[in-house]
């Protein structure tokens, strides 16, 4: 045990080691925590806001679009200003049921409509490693949180990389599980069909750790699968000896399909290294193909937009959130309420996704997209009858700058490349760091394994993790 | 010379404990806002979770239709903007609806015809509205409370037969137990599309719709309007525009609503929040075995098995309490015609007077039996059996207390009659002559005497039968 | 020209969001080369698969009848903007 290190920058499992050793209590772990968050806050500003609790526990950052009983919970939204549900979330519940306490709500794109944290109705978040860059999003306060030890652990979104991006760009493991492994109740959605809650955390232990207590079937959501849930402490235990990794190709020779600037050549050539390393601990390497990988972009803005056009409509200025009182009636109301409360991006998805679904465009958007989004989840299902699991570059460049991709929403929508696909077909995928550009920015590994099968994640990354000493690097900030 | 085309689109609140989508209690009549929750105010994050009564109930409804149940069935989104609906969008059936094609079996003055149901499927409803001052106050009790649309083909070609569609239906889907089809509380609601044709035409002309009728005599009245006044339109040469119209009770009129800003485009796509479902074979037999009887076998089997007549059914079988009330006392005391005169007559007229229905009357089949059997041994008279009926209900005692505390028992003791219809026999001698010669008035006006001298206890039939056979000995 | 400024407009309507000038030019733009991206798709050979709406393969999620609670309505219409006597408040609705 690094017991030179203060607390804060210890893992979630060391501390919990610690307690367990009566070397240390919880009120040390809220005591060093807040000195560090005092100390970075003001640089990083993860966080969308503190909550004062009346409890003791170890403490969790949880992004701010999952619904705690009596905390305001926003999104980051104007709209949403001020709403306190009623109830907690599923996953709430089960953290609170295993000793947590919620320590602050983590800022992110509002709504989780964005990869940088700019699209915030607060302010935007910065990374750790290089605080003119963006943490990536949308659950870019969470990752930065963990990145610059204001955090122990916490729980992002991940709709099409929010997740799996930012603890990229911040360096940290960050999970997206199985489509159905983690309940939804409580979590404000975004896109229905592809969101999913998960852990980011400063390690694999950690994060297999914290999936094991947030799984589990929940009879409130009727897309939760009632299956019982792995022993993913015990998965890191096993070698990954003759286990078979695939690397798509496509992944590696996307720019000139995508239109976008491309792999980056350090991310590239970290990635490769990555490789041979899994290589040397015995993994099974050659190449696959996900052949319809450079639709997933496309379909991913229709299917999620369309998601959310309808998943937003709800806020209205009726029950809840933001209204705008200078309309004298009921329809000018809605349409100025929603003016003022929605942020561009938002507005802009929104304004997309009612186009793809309205009348006239339906088959040639909407339903082409469920089609082709069928064609992407079979290549996974193909991949995955001869192989384990799936790696590739989280994303194709490291932390961008603060504004840079801001004015071209679609530049910054071509950044989720690589993580959208496990989105659209459904499957579990990992983000675990795996070097540093020259300019010292965080990459990220992301390894992609069939539905339901979070052992073989955590259990690849933790043997690539140990091998490595990425994890260990801490930020200066 | 025109042919009128009528569509009827039913939606039916199905009778479940709770919501479609949630554990509120689906219960009419509460204070506002007080059976809501997450899922059915849509608050942010809550999800749907779909009640399996709501969908048995649908799926007997849809069976007991003779529609076909889809082996896929899945809901979808139905999105427009309106304070009464939480989540700005219904969740819905769009285009794999629970089931399809069926037909409802009616009759019209004395012939059958079957109205070709198009579609079952179910949905959620929505809240309440209600207009106060410069705003709306909204209500979400009804939010998510399960509802079961019909719809018919347009192939309903007069007012009387919607109105026979919409009875039958009713009936049916009282049978079935799942809808108490409550037009006033709003547990059934009815839409209907109307268009004129040239007699002969194939093609179908531009239709209305007609909303906001409240009763099935609504729904008939509205329909006979609109013909009218489309008849009207079209012979003065003028185009009907396709629109939705409101009924107006009080000025039996129909009238235009607003003008939409713009066409509906309610964007439906699948709920990705609810799987779909499968419904096997197997299933669906299931539910089809274990379907009760419905009005019209039920209508069946009672004039095959009692005998009874095309009217008498009509009326006993409206109400399956009614019909099944009927079964218990024929069981006690098998005289069908009997029975069916006391539920047709007497029976419904105290639950019409008492606004009751037969089980909260609290009159047992036995002692209805009882009565009636009072009167069919000629032991008291109709009337006082009447009364007898009004006592019992106004009153814990039994029948039998109230025949013996009024005194109601007729005499037809043949030796105490024979004592008073001799005495009024040598009493009346002028009468007894005229009757002898011929005068049958006579003979009417000596059962009167003998009602007065047994101070109207003498059973007037028996005394009858006795007066004429001593006459004729005489 | 694949949306034009009147077709935004129109979209925002039926999204019950309103956009001033400075809106509809930068979103008309910006959902032109997305939409052109997309456009794309167009090439996927989809004729061997079924639109794919829900990715698990899971059937017949039903609950049993069985009430829960609600909530009371003071914390129903705690976050209403408005409410008038347990109902929530909207301004006048015009068809």
């Amino acid at each position: 045990m690094p017991a030179e290190k203060p607390l804060y920058a210890l893992t979630g499992l060391e501390l919990l080691d610690l307690i367990k050793q009566k070397k240390i209590g919880i009120a040390d772990i809220l005591e060093s925590q807040s000195l560090r968050t005092k100390a970075v806050e003001g640089k990083v500003k993860a966080f969308a806001r503190f909550t004062d609790n009346t409890t003791s526990g170890i403490p969790i950052a949880v992004k701010d679009n999952i619904c705690i009983q009596g905390q305001p919970t926003t999104c980051a939204s104007k709209i949403l200003e001020n709403f306190i549900p009623p109830y907690d979330a599923t996953v709430i519940q089960r953290l609170k049921n295993a000793g947590f306490i919620i320590q602050g709500q983590t800022n992110m794109d509002e709504f989780a409509f964005g990869s940088s944290c700019e699209n915030s109705a607060f302010f935007p978040t910065r990374n750790p490693w290089n605080l003119d860059c963006v943490p990536g999003g949308s659950s870019g306060g969470s990752a930065a949180a963990v990145a610059g030890d204001e955090a122990v652990w916490a729980l992002g979104s991940d709709t099409g990389g929010s997740i799996r991006q930012p603890a990229s760009f911040c360096g940290v493991v960050g999970l997206k599980p199985t489509y159905g492994r983690v309940s939804r109740y409580g979590l404000i959605a975004f896109a229905s069909s592809l969101d999913q809650i998960g852990p980011l955390t400063k390690d694999v232990r950690d994060n297999a750790y914290l999936t094991s207590i947030i799984s589990g079937h929940d009879p409130r959501d009727s897309t939760s699968l009632n299956l019982p849930v792995g022993d993913y402490l015990k998965s890191l235990e096993k070698d990954i000896k003759g286990i078979k990794i695939g690397v798509p190709k496509e992944y590696f020779s996307l720019s000139a399909n995508a239109g976008l600037e491309g792999l980056d050549g350090e991310v590239k050539e970290a990635v490769e290294e990555a490789i041979a390393q899994l290589r040397k601990l015995g993994a099974v390497v050659s190449e696959v193909s996900l052949p319809h990988t450079e639709y997933a972009v496309g379909v991913y803005y229709i299917v999620a937009t369309a998601e959310a056009s309808s998943n937003l409509a709800r806020f209205d200025g009726v029950q809840y959130g933001l209204r705008v009182r200078s309309a004298d009636n009921l329809i000018a109301m809605y349409k100025k309420t929603r003016q003022a409360g929605f942020g561009p991006e938002a507005k802009r998805r929104i304004i997309l996704g009612t186009y793809v679904l309205s009348h006239g465009y339906y088959e040639a958007y909407y339903v082409r997209a469920l089609k082709v989004r069928a064609l992407i989840a079979r290549d996974f299902t193909e991949a995955f009858k001869e192989y384990d699991c799936i790696v590739t570059p989280t994303s194709p460049t490291t932390a961008f700058g603060l504004g840079e991709k801001l004015e071209n929403p679609l530049a910054m929508y071509l950044s989720d490349v690589y993580t959208i696909s496990a989105n659209l077909a459904g499957v579990p995928a990992i983000s675990v760091p795996c070097g540093f550009s020259k300019k010292g920015l965080p990459i990220g590994l992301q390894i992609t394994a069939k539905a339901f099968d979070e052992e073989m994640l955590f259990r690849t990354a933790y043997n690539y993790e140990q091998a490595t000493p990425w994890h260990k690097l801490k930020p200066k900030i | 010379m025109y042919e009128t085309v009528i569509g009827l689109e039913v939606h039916a609140q199905l009778k479940t404990r709770t919501k479609a989508f949630c554990g509120c209690l689906n219960e009419f009549g509460a204070p506002a806002n007080t059976r809501t929750c997450p899922v059915c105010l849509g608050f942010p994050g809550s999800l749907p979770v779909l009640n399996e009564m709501a969908f048995e109930h649908g799926m007997k409804a849809a069976l007991a239709l003779n529609c076909q149940i889809q082996n896929f069935t899945k809901f979808d989104r139905k999105h427009y903007f309106y304070p009464d609906l939480p989540k700005n969008y219904q969740i819905s059936q769009y285009d794999l609806p629970l089931a399809l094609d069926g037909g409802l079996k009616i009759k019209i003055k004395d012939r059958e015809k079957t109205i070709p149901v198009k579609r079952v499927h179910l949905e959620e409803d929505a809240g309440k509205l209600i207009h106060e001052g410069e705003g709306s106050l909204v209500d979400y009790n009804r939010a998510g409370v399960p509802l079961l649309e019909i719809v018919t083909e347009p192939e309903i070609h007069s007012p009387d037969e919607a109105y026979e569609y919409l009875s039958e239906l009713k009936a049916i889907l009282k049978y079935l137990e799942v809808s108490d089809c409550d037009m006033e509380k709003g547990s059934l609601r009815c839409d209907a599309n109307i268009s004129l044709r040239l007699i002969g035409a194939e093609k179908l002309g531009t239709k209305t719709e007609l909303k906001n009728m409240n009763s099935f005599k609504a729904v008939r009245e509205a329909l006979n309007y609109e013909i009218k006044r489309q008849t009207g339109i079209l012979e003065s040469g003028q185009r009907i525009i396709q629109e939705t119209l409101l009924w107006d009770e009080v000025s039996a009129k129909t009238v235009a609503m607003r003008s939409k800003e713009e066409a509906m485009d309610y964007r439906y796509f699948t709920e990705p929040d609810l799987p779909g479902f499968v419904l096997t074979e197997e299933k669906i037999k299931a539910v089809k075995d274990n379907l009760p009887e419905l009005p019209q076998a039920l209508k069946q089997r009672f004039i095959r098995d009692y005998g009874l007549s095309d009217y008498d059914v009509e009326i006993l079988a409206q109400e399956k309490r009614v019909a099944d009330y009927f079964e218990a006392c024929f069981k006690i005391y098998p005289q069908a015609k009997s029975i069916s005169n006391w539920l047709i007559g007497p029976l419904s007229y105290e639950l019409n007077s008492r606004n009751l229905d037969i089980q909260s009357l609290g009159l047992k089949p036995p002692e209805l039996t009882t009565l009636i059997s009072f009167v069919d041994q000629d032991k008291i008279s109709n009337l006082s059996a009447k009364e007898v009926l009004t006592a019992r209900l106004n009153s814990k005692k039994t029948v039998e207390e109230i025949i013996q505390e009024k005194d109601l028992l007729q005499i037809c003791d043949s030796g105490e009659l024979s004592a008073i219809i001799d005495a009024v026999i040598s009493a009346n001698q002028k009468s007894v002559q005229d009757y002898s010669s011929g005068k049958a008035n006579a003979l009417m006006f000596l059962v009167g005497q003998v009602m007065r001298q047994s101070k109207g206890k003498a059973n007037p039939k028996v005394a009858q039968e006795m007066l004429k056979e001593k006459l004729t000995n005489v | 020209m694949i949306i034009s400024k009147d077709d935004v407009l129109k979209v925002a309507n039926l999204a019950r969001i309103e956009l001033n000038q400075e809106e509809l030019n930068l979103f008309s733009g910006q959902l032109e080369s997305v939409l052109e991206f997309i456009a794309k798709l167009k090439k996927a050979d989809v004729s061997s698969v079924k639109p794919m709406s829900h990715i698990l393969d899971i059937q017949n999620v039903l609950r049993a009848d069985i009430p829960g609670e609600s909530l009371p309505n003071a914390l129903v219409l705690k976050n209403a903007p408005e409410s008038l006597k347990g109902h929530f408040r909207v301004p006048k609705v015009i068809e």
